[in-house]
């Protein structure tokens, strides 16, 4: 093979990006001459449909909708799940109190709550709400947790002996310790929140992007059905890469203290 | 001056089963002084340190420091740890660690902080790292920050848990003469614990060698060798070959001893 073909594989993405636009290709080519169905409509269809929705504001407002609620939801776990899990892998006694709790609840899966949640806090945007946040809670609970647990009696000695009080040792070492792992509890729960805004949008809404892809589906709008799933695909695809660069610049230290750059 | 830091009769059990890992331990460090405590692994040496720091209990008996009992870690003690990967903090720059130990203990303005951190940084020779991170460093440079964080301290005591053994040789003769150095220009008292006997030999004006588990004091030996110590030339001194064989020979019995006991 030509050596730099073979670097251009190796090194970058090309390749990746390419697959995409032929499976692209692939399924305009098979809407226009294979699979002639309102069900399948061609791409170019669908980028036009995507681009009126654009023009118009409509897919603004509707990501606007799923965007806050989301943000609201998971907002409020990285607040409280963050809180609740410095203490308990601070605190022996809370955490004796709160693990068992904690085990019990997370392997309920966040869409089992809604029937009770319908019941308790209705049908509006306050349901959605609290939907989001008890689903993105554990991971970030959890994380926190296990992450402060796992700091080195070393470096709680150390802190002693620096004479540093317990709120100047959260701040100096129980944190920035546990940072990497709050991290990484904080972008599971990211992913979790919008399954779970786009799941309440679809149940009982009347905004957001999981609103809008089930009323163009319902209302036989196919290519907006589509634009709608193509515009969520890209806003979760640059949350994920928003948060992984915030990621990187808030602990540079542990990726190149443990050789990952 | 002989009861400056007052080692009394400590006993620490392990709580797990209830056998001693040291009991009546009796000494005392004199202000100013060099001292080196060694012993098999497994002796409490290092429990002993810590105890005596303040990080931990004694089940019975007590440390003094100037006749006031020690009950948690004090300004004037400062500890250097074995692991210093773990004690340096990784997401901190060199300066950022120094100015851990200082910025919470004075009222100073930031800027006059850090001069006094630069000064401790200059004085064991990282004047050119302080905005570098630990990763970027060796492991000697970074046992070097963690010194200069407890110098820059004030402290009148250094206690140092095995702050050489991670280190390769070369690093460690370094470190040896820089805290030999270190230990007269700052007239500090030093308490050092290693189970290395060479290590013991060159750098303290006393050893006491603790016996293997449950540990007492085997051996207590004044090191009759001046200073400045040289490290090829101190260590074929015939005064420091008859200690060494004589400490060397109580050590193979200790651990002989020890393994006789064992279940």
């Amino acid at each position: 093979m030509n050596p730099k073909l073979r670097a251009v594989l190796r090194d970058s993405r090309f390749s990746g990006v390419l697959l995409i636009a032929l499976l692209l290709l692939l399924w305009q080519l098979s809407a226009m001459y294979v699979v002639t169905s309102p069900t399948w409509p061609t791409v170019v269809r669908i980028l036009e449909a995507w681009f009126e929705n654009i023009i118009d504001g409509t897919l603004a407002t509707h990501l606007l909708a799923t965007f806050w609620r989301q943000m609201l939801g998971y907002g409020l776990a990285v607040v409280l799940g963050i809180g609740l899990g410095l203490a308990m892998g601070y605190y022996r006694a809370l955490y004796n109190l709160f693990e068992p709790l904690v085990e019990v609840l997370r392997p309920i899966p966040g869409p089992a709550y809604l029937p009770l949640l319908v019941l308790f806090v209705g049908i509006g945007h306050e349901m959605k709400v609290v939907l989001i946040f008890l689903a993105s809670l554990f991971p970030i609970v959890l994380n926190t947790y296990s992450g402060v647990r796992s700091i080195d009696r070393v470096q709680f000695d150390t802190a002693r002996t620096l004479g540093l009080t317990t709120l100047q040792t959260f701040r100096e070492l129980v944190i920035p310790a546990a940072s990497p792992q709050i991290l990484t509890g904080m972008r599971i729960s990211l992913a979790i929140s919008l399954i779970l805004a786009i799941l309440g949008e679809m149940i009982v809404s009347n905004d957001g992007l999981g609103y809008f892809v089930l009323l163009s589906q319902r209302t036989f709008k196919v290519p907006e059905m589509y634009a709608g799933i193509f515009t969520l695909a890209l806003f979760g695809y640059a949350l994920n890469r928003i948060f992984l660069v915030i990621e990187a610049s808030l602990v540079r230290w542990h990726h190149e203290s443990s050789g990952r750059i | 001056m002989a009861d400056y830091l007052l080692v009394d009769r400590l006993e620490k059990r392990f709580t797990s089963h209830g056998r001693a890992a040291f009991k009546d331990i009796t000494f005392s460090v004199g202000q100013g002084e060099f001292v080196a405590l060694i012993g098999p692994s497994g002796c409490g040496k290092s429990t002993l340190l810590h105890i005596m720091a303040g990080l931990s209990e004694p089940s019975a008996g007590m440390v003094r420091l100037k006749g006031e009992r020690i009950g948690g870690p004090r300004p004037e003690m400062m500890f250097v740890f074995q692991q210093y990967t773990k004690s340096i903090f990784p997401w901190k720059t060199v300066l950022e660690n120094v100015l851990l130990g200082v910025k919470y203990q004075s009222n100073a303005p930031r800027k006059a902080l850090e001069k006094i951190c630069l000064e401790h940084l200059d004085l064991v020779g990282l004047s050119r790292y302080p905005h570098y991170y630990p990763y970027q460093l060796s492991g000697g440079m970074q046992q070097r920050v963690a010194i200069a964080r407890a110098l820059a301290r004030r402290p009148k005591i250094l206690l140092m848990d095995e702050p050489f053994s991670a280190l390769d040789a070369m690093m460690r003769v370094e470190l040896q003469d820089l805290l030999l150095e270190l230990w007269s220009k700052l007239q500090l008292t030093i308490l050092f614990v290693t189970h290395d006997l060479d290590e013991a030999l060159y750098l303290a004006q006393r050893v006491i060698m603790l016996s293997a588990s449950p540990a007492t004091i085997a051996e207590m030996v004044d090191v009759p060798l001046s200073y400045p110590r040289r490290q090829i030339e101190t260590r074929s001194e015939p005064a420091y070959l008859e200690l060494r064989e004589r400490l060397y020979r109580s050590m193979v019995t200790q651990v002989v001893a020890g393994r006789v006991d064992a279940p």
